[in-house]
């Protein structure tokens, strides 16, 4: 997937439309909940753990389309991933939207819809929108019993 | 009658936005944030710069002639900022950083005075910087904090007023027009009121003083406090108007150099209002700024201007209400109102509405507006906001009307 010029691409508005893993798990290993301070929007995160990886997120996000389809994506990909992958991800997608630096050749082929997010990057005050979902999953998986250790971003079993 | 005045005699918005530097070179911008932070008249960043090219030096300090220059210049800004409040003199007028500042200042050295269990009464409509500090002084203090509730409208529920003061409220803190809804607060009945019960009353009029100079003791309050950024003046500078007396009653806020009268080892003594309230270096150049946005503003012809302003409201509300779905904030037109339009417009965002109006040349704010019990109690997350300004005109709204349409086919 590449990145258009628009901020609102259709990817964008399928992904907030689609919204993959809304909703509320049974039994959480870890659970978060972030406000982005500017405009009240809320994540709120849950992961459930086997051993030290993601078995299955949540998550009910009340925000922006950037928002919703930051959340969406980590529904569609977190599962498979340790917390230090999710440290990795959280990062590369820090670093793309504040430095215009490219996400990691693995990381792109493994979870491109991270692209549709580089026109985000000409917009610092959006910057959150994007990263609060991520930081929420941090967060989650810091709090959960049984956090991964194993490090670089390693493609999740599909 | 200065060049300015002759300039903008006729109040044409035409010919203020030509005043105002950053209006003038950007003709396809269509500025409508006038609520979080108005532009800056050309008389405010002059008198910044001649100041600082001519007289800069510190205040209340030096005997050189510089000094003097400037101390005569910070005392000329009070003198005029006395004047656009009608306050009965100068030492009433207290330089801050903001009107944050200012209302943190009442909350900290009025609230001083106050005693466990005495009770302040503020708003559900009160934008945080109104909000917050009181919160802080229940929990330093033990004050019993009020809200009187909003009608669904926006008006405070002014009703409530005699249950919702109690036997023991010594202060009501409250917005004089609020930054989201654009409601204006029933100023004669609150102070009525609290005069009854002989309570003080503090109004936010961060929102009221780009409209117009007002009038501190035709409305009968005891504290007005304001921003010097959202009435055409420069940024880092706020006032707070306070009765003399109230004023000389009250412990300083900050401590530092200028708020004495003296030090020793053992002890320290207060210098009178204003200058207990102003520890270390003012805002000089910020007040001289403040003070020449002031003077301009001193000579517009207000009625032409209000006019204007509230047709441009009209013109704006109409449109809104045709568009389907969309949910206004806040007061009818009808209502005498500030010219501040807040909307919902289910399914979309208002980050997401603003930014696709910024690619139309539109300047709003979407967000909670640091008003989140308000919204809250209005029943929304957050909304998007147009205010208005002497500056603005027709097409400006019809801007916004057109770009709200090609927002929606955008976002969906």
């Amino acid at each position: 997937m590449s990145a258009g010029d628009s901020l609102y691409q259709e990817a964008i508005k399928q992904f907030a439309q689609a919204a993959h893993g809304h909703g509320q798990l049974a039994q959480a290993a870890g659970e978060a909940r972030l406000d982005n301070r500017l405009c009240g929007d809320r994540v709120r995160m849950q992961v459930a753990l086997a051993a030290d990886t993601i078995s299955a997120v949540a998550h009910e996000t009340r925000g922006c389309l950037l928002c919703r389809a930051a959340a969406s994506s980590i529904g569609m990909h977190a599962p498979g991933q340790d917390h230090a992958g999710i440290v990795a991800v959280t990062q590369a997608l820090q670093a793309m939207l504040e430095n215009g630096s490219p996400l990691p050749a693995s990381l792109a082929a493994h979870w491109p819809e991270l692209a549709m997010f580089e026109p985000a990057r000409a917009h610092p005050s959006r910057h959150k929108c994007v990263l609060l979902p991520f930081q929420a999953l941090r967060e989650a998986l810091e709090k959960s019993t049984a956090a991964g250790t194993s490090g670089a971003f390693a493609a999740p079993a599909r | 009658m200065g060049a300015s005045t002759l300039l903008t005699g006729c109040g044409d918005a035409n010919t203020l936005r030509a005043e105002f530097p950053l209006l003038a070179a950007a003709p396809e911008l269509h500025y409508l944030d006038s609520a979080a932070t108005s532009q800056i008249h050309r008389s405010a960043l002059d008198a910044v710069l001649h100041h600082e090219t001519t007289s800069r030096a510190n205040v209340a300090r030096g005997t050189y002639r510089l000094a003097e220059a400037a101390d005569l210049a910070f005392e000329n800004a009070r003198r005029t900022t006395a004047r656009f409040l009608n306050a009965t003199s100068a030492d009433e007028i207290v330089f801050t950083s903001g009107a944050t500042a200012s209302l943190n200042l009442v909350a900290h050295a009025f609230g001083n005075t106050l005693q466990a269990g005495d009770r302040v009464l503020i708003s559900v409509a009160e934008h945080h910087s109104n909000f917050v500090p009181w919160q802080m002084l229940r929990d330093r203090i033990g004050i019993e904090l009020a809200l009187i509730p909003v009608r669904a409208d926006g008006q405070l529920d002014l009703a409530r007023l005699p249950e919702l003061m109690g036997s023991r409220c010594r202060l009501l803190a409250l917005t004089h027009c609020s930054n989201v809804t654009g409601a204006r607060t029933d100023v004669a009945a609150v102070v009525a009121a609290a005069r009854q019960a002989g309570a003080r009353v503090l109004l936010d009029g961060a929102q009221a003083v780009q409209h117009g100079p007002q009038d501190v003791r035709a409305l009968g309050v005891d504290f007005y406090a304001f921003s010097g950024h959202k009435c055409f003046g420069p940024g880092g500078i706020g006032v707070l108007w306070g009765r003399h007396e109230l004023l000389a009653a009250m412990p300083p806020f900050l401590g530092g150099g200028g708020m004495i009268g003296g030090v020793t080892p053992a002890l320290s003594t207060w210098a009178p209002p204003p200058q207990r309230f102003e520890a270390g270096t003012p805002p000089i150049a910020q007040a001289i700024g403040l003070a020449a946005a002031l003077e301009w503003m001193l000579g517009l012809p207000w009625p032409q201007i209000h006019a204007r302003e509230d047709s441009l409201c009209r013109q704006l509300i109409e449109g809104l209400r045709a568009i389907s779905d969309l949910r206004l904030l806040g007061p009818d037109a009808a209502v005498s109102r500030a010219p501040i339009i807040s909307f919902e417009m289910p399914g979309l965002h208002p980050h997401d509405i603003c930014q696709v109006l910024d690619t139309h040349g539109l300047a709003l704010r979407g967000g909670h507006h640091c008003a989140q019990p308000l919204l809250a109690a209005l029943g929304v997350e957050s909304c998007s906001r147009a205010s208005i300004a002497l500056y603005n005109d027709a097409a400006d709204i019809e801007a916004l009307l057109s770009a709200l349409d090609a927002a929606r086919r955008e976002l969906t």
